[in-house]
């Protein structure tokens, strides 16, 4: 069931779009987002199309493998799709009962779904070419000038590294003890709603007391490795921004150019 | 001779849950030398992992000095020199691995020490080979066995310098397979690296190589000496509920059925060596 989500999954081919440094694809990723609202008609499309078909042309993730982590947001897509297609008033050119479709309607319909399937297509791109620790990374330098002003860049990093060390292991555990469970009887996947709600308890309440027993020891274990917060403190790998990363914000900048151009002209 | 790690008469005490004191330490004394390979026996409740802590700065003495390399423990400013000098390996491999690649979380304590990029580098490259885990530098650290994540875990220590390794029951955890893995390790950190080694242990077949055995029960050091000494003393262990190596409760018996043979045998080798001398 887990395995089905591709947003938020590292899918690593090795490409150019890999390589780059990831505050360039957190940036860009951001720009592309304020793009897509700069677009007020389909010729602005088509450049924003063009832009994210060429970057996963570039990134060498199969375009399938893209389409497949739609799914799971496939209704979210819908909704958005019929609401647009019967709230909006205008020209009728089609009536289902109290229900109207407008010409105007079906346009913003087509509109809204194409920004958020680009949306959604474009996000994706960057957790697909980036690894978590290299987006945590990132993260913790894009906020690092924000220290100042009180918020706690390398601690927010931190807390994200270790929860997705600890992702897998915690999903083992959960079977472990799912299985456990089964073995002494429990029952996960019968009954409504409610009664299977309350066979989590059982579940839950050991996972929550191991994943404490977990912090416990690992805080431990990272006192005795010398940690002491941020401050003093150097890193191994050192992010560095490269020719590539300067023309790959240049590109959007461009495209950004474009699109401002098209909505004032 | 210098002394690594001085213990003297270190009480510790702490409220259970109904609030009453519980001596987890009482009136301990030990003295490890630069370079020894120090096991500790004793089961659960003996207060091993408690006297590990202890010399790792993680726990402070109630009443007693603890002592790394002449620096005090209690004395605050020397708790991060302490931790750099004296790294500690837990129990559970799973809980003391931070990064999700086994390089970053090897360069986890260098990193917190402040090393130059450059020079992390290289000291990660140098504890991985250390362990013979250089090949999985770039792997998950959830995608490899009990064995190999210890061996990561101590290559994490290995890699902020330190001159005395504490092993707190790292092999408790692990099938026997990994366990020979670990084992093995540190007997290598002890003769090529030159590091001191406290090992704290239940399983009595991993004292046999130490240079001293200490066998703690309640508390308290209830007996000392070499392997072949603290060995030979079958029924004393036995009365404190530990096992011995099984070729020595062999030998043990063979003597009360009235064979002619030594008590102090430790290794199969030595008892292949002593039945054929009998022949």
């Amino acid at each position: 069931m887990l395995k089905d989500i591709t947003i938020g999954q590292h899918y690593p081919t090795g490409s150019i779009i890999h390589k780059l440094d990831p505050r360039t694809k957190i940036v860009a990723t951001f720009l592309l987002i304020v793009s897509l609202f700069i677009v007020t008609n389909f010729t602005g499309y088509i450049y924003v199309i063009a832009f994210i078909a060429s970057a996963i042309a570039v990134s060498k993730i199969p375009f399938k493998y893209m389409i497949k982590g739609l799914k799971p947001l496939l209704v979210i897509i819908l909704v958005t799709f019929f609401i647009n297609v019967f709230m909006t008033t205008g020209e009728i050119i089609l009536s289902l009962g109290p229900l109207n479709v407008t010409k105007e309607g079906l346009y913003q319909a087509v509109f809204m779904a194409t920004r958020l399937i680009l949306l959604i297509i474009g996000t994706s791109l960057l957790t697909l070419t980036t690894s978590p620790i290299m987006l945590t990374d990132g993260i913790e330098h894009l906020l690092n000038p924000f220290k100042k002003i009180g918020i706690p860049a390398h601690e927010l990093a931190m807390m994200m590294t270790i929860a997705l060390r600890f992702i897998p292991t915690l999903l083992e555990e959960t079977d472990k003890i799912m299985k456990a469970q089964i073995a002494r009887g429990a029952d996960f996947e019968s009954g409504n709603i409610i009664n299977r709600a309350k066979s989590l308890v059982p579940l839950l309440v050991p996972l929550f007391i191991s994943a404490f027993r977990r912090a416990d020891e690992l805080a431990m274990a990272m006192e005795a490795r010398c940690y002491r917060g941020g401050d003093n403190r150097t890193r191994m790998k050192q992010l560095k921004m490269e020719k590539r990363d300067v023309v790959s914000l240049g590109i959007i900048g461009l495209l950004i150019g474009i699109l401002i151009y098209i909505r004032v002209g | 001779m210098d002394y690594m790690v001085e213990i003297e008469s270190v009480i510790y005490q702490y409220k259970n849950n109904e609030e009453e004191d519980i001596k987890a330490l009482n009136d301990v004394s030990i003295n490890v030398k630069e370079g020894e390979f120090v096991v500790v026996i004793g089961h659960n409740g003996s207060g091993k992992s408690t006297l590990a802590k202890h010399i790792n700065a993680l726990l402070l003495p109630t009443e007693g000095e603890v002592k790394v390399k002449s620096m005090n423990t209690k004395d605050e400013v020397n708790t991060w020199p302490i931790r750099q000098t004296a790294g500690m390996v837990f129990q559970n491999p799973d809980n003391q691995i931070v990064a999700t690649i086994v390089e970053e979380d090897v360069a986890f304590g260098p990193e917190n020490l402040g090393v130059e990029p450059k020079e992390i580098y290289s000291r990660v490259e140098e504890a991985l080979e250390i362990v013979d885990m250089r090949q999985y530098s770039e792997k998950a650290p959830h995608l490899l066995s009990g064995g190999q994540k210890q061996r990561i875990a101590i290559a994490g220590v290995l890699a902020m310098k330190p001159d005395c390794i504490i092993f707190d029951e790292p092999t408790a955890m692990l099938d026997p397979s990994g366990r020979k893995e670990v084992i093995n390790t540190i007997k290598k950190l002890n003769k090529q690296e030159n590091k001191t080694i406290v090992h704290i242990t239940h399983f009595m077949e991993e004292a046999v190589n130490a240079d001293r055995v200490i066998v703690m029960e309640a508390g308290k050091v209830v007996l000392e000496g070499t392997p072949k000494e603290v060995f030979s003393q079958v029924d004393k262990l036995k009365e404190l509920g530990l096992d011995v190596p099984q070729v020595t409760d062999l030998a043990n018996l063979l003597i009360k059925e009235g064979i002619d043979m030594p008590q102090d045998i430790l290794t199969i080798d030595e008892m292949v060596m002593e039945l054929c001398r009998l022949k």
